[in-house]
């Protein structure tokens, strides 16, 4: 067996570029293949002789290979590397083989030979465009439990992976002076151009070789060497250079404002066994101070009846496959095109021993050279000639050809055939950059127009015909200076047509496929025309035409081209869709990159976290803090822990980790002035060493946040925040401070991590914290509720707080983070021979609750005044401005039928109501009842051994001692309004 | 009498070991901070109590020995300085308008360093890091991921990366798994 | 993303690094408490968001914390210009005549502080 049938009968010994010895197994739909190291999927496949890769999407048919590029609509597969890694619509022509590649076809039951599916074909005249819009409409709920799954099981693309990806993704920003996309000719050209100047230079290619049509055009000579040769030199020089970043397999997905293009680069989908290290892909974030577009064109197909047929190839494909991957696509291959390009691919195939019966070319009057270079080779061409069918169903087999005017038909047998529609311009990045394309009349094509960004198109996407021509022009491109490249021979993207070939006109009902993925035919676009959509992207919404993962890049100008005709008006005057991003699909990892496990979202812990752990608290996730929720002992449920924590606070004493809560520091002459006007209250007076609690508004005059404020000197203060409202606090004083009150002479630092906070509250909190505590007289007299004191603690600067949130006597000790573990033990060690418990936030609800404490975003909502709360005492009274003053003035906020703050008792105490509960005055009223009210914070009290709440109701201050109700599923629960406060009323314990 | 038990240090970040040779990840010593505030007319004033020219152009900084004053804004800066600094005591002595607030605790310092440092960063930082751009010594508040961070430039292949002490684990997490990336 | 340029930080920065801080030259009123109901419910909730060119407020939050002015088109999402809190609301016409095209504005002197000897 020769080296050759190694790695597939169609491989041409002596052609291509790939080593022979380097063969590389791997399986298809079970199959046991062998194909060489640089194959893609879709060659290894070819050499194998295997055409039928896929099912269509709607019909089912049988699909093959269409093209050889990131364009490829029809040879979709699913890879496997495991359960977790799983990729489905992956492109064949993409894809690089690896030693134990899995590759399974997709869209098939029970095989890809024998599809149960393909049925829908047979019955195809009952499905036309639209068809699903129009009989799935009734009854409506039965879109979304029977049509809609029944049609996503059986039509559909793959097959997601049940399993969450193990894959790594990665991100990278990067600055650039010139971003070049494509290393063909003319992006190569550019990059090197520039990187003469000593530019700054990324270039990317979304093949794994450079080159572009370089890899295939068999007669260009650039500078000398052959084109390959030459770009494979260009490249490595590229990347020996300092200034340039070259990144193949990375395609440019998406081209968005100020020249930010993002890039995705495929780093292991090629590899056998990745490093556990290596990451899948790699997203770059690029901006650009230029962009160049060397983006290249795309071939069209001939739209003609069995178009799609595995076996029936774009011209340029079958060049790859042969050029670059030694392998011949068929033994006897049929030629249809309306193009000189494909002449090339003729003769290529030809010269390298693989028959070709016909050129069949719809001009009667192609150009002479290529005609006679072809017939020199003994090649018929067949001029005014149409293929109006393709016969064969899993793999062509014939080819009809009649005259483009009619007349008899005559068969070629063939086992494949390659076609040329003509060459579309790449111009999808640059309409993505917001660029406006416009319209060729002459040679039938969008080019790109009027430019938006700091952006150049060169070469074939901007319809530069002529190697020469684009070489000038990407040399400029690059603002290099010297002289330009010489090249002989290259491509020519002119001619071809557009819209239907002959014999799949309007006066037919034929199969011909305009978009492969989508399975749109031309009949349905014209359909789509005669059931009224007369604009491109009505057409496109209708008939899903350029809908698919490929976006139309064969089909669009076809698609186009065929409305215009039915609606009898000028291409331009239907209209181009707008190409959006991504060009080709990317992945969900690429976009998420690192964001996941560990760095979906950060996750802040106290300094105190570590303790917390060790005496096996159950955390709750309040924003992005993870805080010790209670404590949980031996045996105990929630309840239990919690019901034992609040009973210790109020018994002896509780330890409790307030670290989380927003602090800023206020410091400056006009510190005091600056807080009249951000709270209710009144600062200037509040003495050294005193706390205040605060209100802070919105200017609507509604409650935005609250906090303890301590002035620690004439010009420093110290506010506290709630834990959720940090940020947004310290910016909306910010915000007031540099816009409104900027003539104040004040600085805000944010000092919520600067400082740990030990709160320790419980009629014994004196006792334990004493000891410890070094200058400061902690006495009752010397330093009361609602106090400040700086002094140390366990050696360490403190700034003690006498406060309470839980109505005992309490202190807050603030230490400097790092020392937040150690004196928060030795607090603790201190303690709890004297019974010193700690608690979590759980508790910490409901002992404020008992106490009528409101929590703010808990009993309070956006839509809540200082008076609704109770909190008028708060309020400054001869104060002239603060924010929120006028809002609070305005008419409905001091109107009667407000809802007030009211404390709830159930009538039977053992009742808990639920938080949001809605309350009415009558119950038996019909529904939809009155709602006057609803719950807005609710607990078992052990310490008052009942029930207690709070809600927010309609006049709720004049309700003190009337009976509502709660109306839940299953019965009415009765309740009594209440004052705020259900434990120690009076506030004695505050100064214990 | 209660025997008062002096309390040590523990900084919120275990170091771990990241195995890349090219560039390294490691956590900066204790430092002292303070967030320094002032207007035009004092920065005179502070300079000379810190021995420091504080610096006025934006995205710069400046340092004597172990000190180093950063720009973060245009009343604001970051000094950074050893854990036994006198600093405070220094700017006590300039008798001008100023906010001098310490945030040693607040902050953790990461040293990002070695061959494509610029690029461990660039994994999250969407700022140009290029000499040009961010030459030695350049300075300025960002976002790393989904964090911010002040990140300053000590050498071309040295980064310092400062962030609040809750948001260190995800920092270090994250340039840890970007340098791995980065070594590929 | 968009690069917005920070007048006080003098360059391009990524846009991750700011905040929309909602539409620029409300004026609050002094003293705000004798503010008539309509001219008070005008600053607080009726806003332009025109389709075109709009005047709003960025904070650099991520970078000098400096809350600033821009006008930008909302279609394009083009910046005209940038300019500090308390700078005057610059006219139109002058920006979209040809002569503003200039990307740059020509550059101030910007007081620098005086070189202290220590």
């Amino acid at each position: 067996m020769s080296t050759s049938t190694h790695s597939g009968s169609n491989r041409i010994p002596g052609a291509g570029r790939l080593t022979p010895a380097k063969t590389v197994r791997f399986t298809f739909d079970g199959q046991s293949l062998t194909g060489l190291e640089g194959d893609t999927l879709a060659s290894a496949l070819l050499a194998n002789g295997i055409h039928l890769v896929g099912r269509s999407f709607k019909y089912h048919r049988p699909r093959g290979i269409l093209s050889a590029g990131s364009e490829e609509p029809n040879a979709l597969v699913d890879i496997e590397r495991d359960k977790s890694r799983k990729q489905p619509n992956v492109r064949a022509t993409v894809q690089e083989i690896y030693d134990g590649l899995k590759v399974k076809s997709q869209n098939r039951w029970p095989s890809l030979t024998f599809d149960v599916g393909a049925i829908n074909d047979v019955f195809s005249p009952m499905l036309p465009a639209g068809f699903y819009y129009k009989t799935f409409m009734w009854p409506k709920f039965a879109w979304k439990t029977i049509y809609e799954p029944k049609i996503r099981a059986a039509a559909g693309l793959g097959v997601v992976p049940g399993e969450s990806d193990t894959d790594r993704y990665s991100n990278r920003f990067a600055h650039c002076d010139l971003l070049v996309v494509g290393a063909g000719a003319a992006g190569l050209t550019a990059a090197l151009s520039a990187a003469s100047t000593g530019a700054s230079v990324i270039i990317c290619d979304e093949q794994a070789e450079p080159g572009g049509a370089l890899r295939y055009e068999s007669d260009v000579i650039i500078d000398g060497l052959p084109g390959f040769e030459w770009a494979v030199t260009a490249i490595a020089k590229l990347r020996a250079m300092d200034n340039v970043n070259v990144l193949t397999r990375t395609t440019a997905f998406g081209y968005y404002a100020q020249n930010f293009v993002g890039l995705v680069e495929r780093i292991s989908d090629h590899l056998s066994n990745p490093a556990s290290d290596m990451p899948r892909e790699r997203l770059w974030q690029v901006r650009a101070k230029k962009v160049v577009l060397a983006t290249g064109a795309i071939e069209r197909q001939m739209v003609f009846a069995n178009n799609d047929r595995p076996g029936v190839m774009l011209a340029s494909a079958s060049r790859i496959f042969l050029n670059q991957y030694g392998v011949a696509i068929g033994r006897k291959v049929g030629v249809y095109t309306s193009n000189d390009s494909a002449y090339a691919a003729a003769i290529d195939l030809k010269r390298a021993g693989i028959d070709v019966p016909v050129i069949v070319d719809t001009r009667d009057n192609p150009t002479p050279a290529v005609v006679d270079a072809a017939r020199s080779l003994d090649i018929e061409v067949l001029t005014g000639h149409a293929v109006f069918s393709a016969g064969g169903k899993r793999r062509v087999s014939s080819i009809s050809i009649q005259p483009t005017r009619g007349g008899s038909e005559r068969k070629v047998a063939v086992d494949a055939l390659i076609m040329s529609g003509g060459w579309t311009p790449s111009v999808h990045l640059f309409s993505q950059s917001r660029g406006k394309v416009a319209w060729d009349a002459a040679n039938e094509r969008f080019l790109p127009g009027t430019y938006a960004q700091d952006c150049v198109s060169i070469g074939a996407c901007n319809g530069t015909d002529g190697l020469q021509a684009t070489l000038d022009e990407a040399f400029a491109a690059g603002g290099g200076k010297g002289k330009p490249i010489v090249a002989t021979g290259g491509p020519n993207w002119i001619g071809g047509m557009i819209g239907s070939a002959p014999g799949a006109g309007a006066d037919t009902t034929v199969k011909a496929f305009v978009d492969f993925q989508n399975d749109v035919t031309a009949k349905d676009v014209r359909l789509a025309v005669r059931e009224g959509m007369h604009s491109i992207e009505h057409v496109k919404r209708f008939t899903t035409n350029g809908m698919a993962t490929d976006q139309g890049k064969t089909s669009n100008l076809h698609g186009l081209a065929i409305a215009a005709e039915a609606l009898n008006r000028p291409i331009p005057a239907v209209g181009l869709t707008t190409f959006r991003a991504p060009f080709t699909p990317v992945t969900f990892g690429a976009i998420v990159n690192h964001a996941r496990h560990d760095l979906f979202d950060p996750t802040r812990r106290t300094p105190m976290h570590g303790w917390h752990q060790t005496q096996g608290a159950a955390f709750e996730d309040v924003g992005q803090w993870k805080r010790a929720w209670y404590y949980p002992q031996a045996g105990e449920d929630m309840h239990t822990a919690v019901n034992r924590e609040c009973v210790a606070v109020r018994n002896q004493a509780g330890i409790f980790d307030a670290s989380t809560l927003g602090k800023i520091e206020v410091v400056g002459p006009d510190s005091a002035k600056f807080l009249e006007l951000l709270y209710t209250n009144p600062w200037e007076k509040l003495g050294v060493g005193r706390l205040r609690y605060g209100i802070m508004l919105r200017e609507d005059g509604f409650i935005y946040d609250d906090g303890v404020v301590g002035r620690l000197a004439e010009d420093r203060f110290h506010v506290t925040t709630t834990t959720g409202g940090a940020p947004r606090v310290m910016h909306h004083m910010e915000d007031y401070l540099q816009t409104e009150f900027p003539h104040l002479d004040v600085w805000l630092t944010s000092t919520t991590e600067q400082w740990a906070v030990i709160a320790v509250q419980g009629p014994k909190a004196r006792e334990i914290i004493a000891p410890l505590v070094e200058g400061i007289d902690m006495s009752n007299e010397a330093m009361p509720h609602m106090s400040v004191r700086e002094g140390t603690i366990c050696g360490v600067p403190t700034r003690l707080f006498r406060m309470s949130f839980t109505g005992e006597t309490g202190y807050e000790i603030n230490v400097p983070s790092d020392y937040g573990r150690a004196v928060w033990e030795a607090v603790y060690e201190r303690g709890k021979p004297l019974g010193l418990t700690p608690y979590g936030t759980e508790a910490m609800h409901i002992l404020r609750a008992e106490k009528g404490y409101i929590i703010v975003g808990q009993d309070t909502d956006g839509t809540v005044t200082p008076q609704d709360a109770g909190l008028t005492w708060a309020i400054g009274k001869n104060k002239t401005d603060y924010v929120g003053i006028r809002g609070l003035l305005r008419r409905d906020l001091v109107a009667n039928g407000r809802k007030q703050l009211v404390g709830l008792k159930t009538v039977d105490p053992t009742t808990v109501l639920e938080e949001g509960a809605q309350i009415v005055a009558n119950p038996n009223q019909p529904v939809p009842m009155t709602m006057i009210g609803h719950v807005t914070s609710s607990y078992w009290s052990e310490n008052c051994g009942r029930s207690i709440a709070l809600a927010l109701v309609i006049d709720g201050s004049k309700r003190l001692g009337e009976t509502l109700y709660v109306p839940m599923p299953n019965g009415v629960i009765e309740v009594e309004v209440t004052g705020t406060v259900f434990f120690d009323e009076k506030g004695e314990r505050l100064n214990g | 009498m209660v025997e008062i038990v002096q309390a040590t240090r523990r900084h919120p970040l275990q170091a771990g070991q990241l195995d890349v040779a090219s560039v390294s990840v490691t956590l900066a010593d204790n430092a002292t901070r303070i967030s320094l505030r002032a207007r035009d007319n004092a920065v005179s004033a502070l300079s000379k109590a810190l021995g420091i020219t504080l610096p006025m152009k934006p995205k710069t900084s400046a340092s004597n020995g172990g000190r180093a004053v950063l720009w973060l804004g245009p009343d604001e800066w970051l000094i950074i300085d050893n854990a036994d600094s006198a600093v405070v005591a220094d700017l006590a002595k300039a008798k001008v308008l100023n906010s001098a607030v310490d945030i040693s605790h607040r902050n953790v310092g990461i040293i990002v360093a070695g061959k494509g440092a610029d690029a461990v960063v660039n994994g999250g930082c969407p700022q140009d890091l290029s000499l040009k751009a961010f030459p030695v010594g350049a300075a300025s508040r960002t976002v790393l991921g989904k964090i911010e961070i002040v990140l300053w430039r000590t050498g071309e292949d040295v980064f310092r990366v400062e962030c609040w002490r809750s948001f260190s684990n995800y920092a270090y997490a994250f340039l840890q798994e970007s340098a791995r990336d980065v070594a590929i | 993303m968009l690069l917005i340029k920070c007048p006080y930080c003098e360059e391009e920065r990524p846009e991750l690094e700011f905040r929309n801080a909602g539409e620029a030259h409300l004026v609050r009123a002094n003293p705000i408490i004798e503010q008539s109901d309509d001219d008070f419910a005008g600053f607080l909730y009726f806003r332009q968001n025109p389709k075109g060119l709009q005047f709003e407020r960025w904070r650099h939050i991520h970078g000098c914390g400096r809350f600033f002015n821009a006008v930008r088109d909302s279609v394009s999402d083009k910046f005209l210009t940038v300019y500090k809190a308390g700078d005057p609301r610059p006219d139109i016409d002058t920006l979209l005549s040809p002569a503003a095209a200039e990307p740059e504005p020509p550059a101030t002197k910007r007081p620098r502080a005086k070189k202290v000897e220590v």
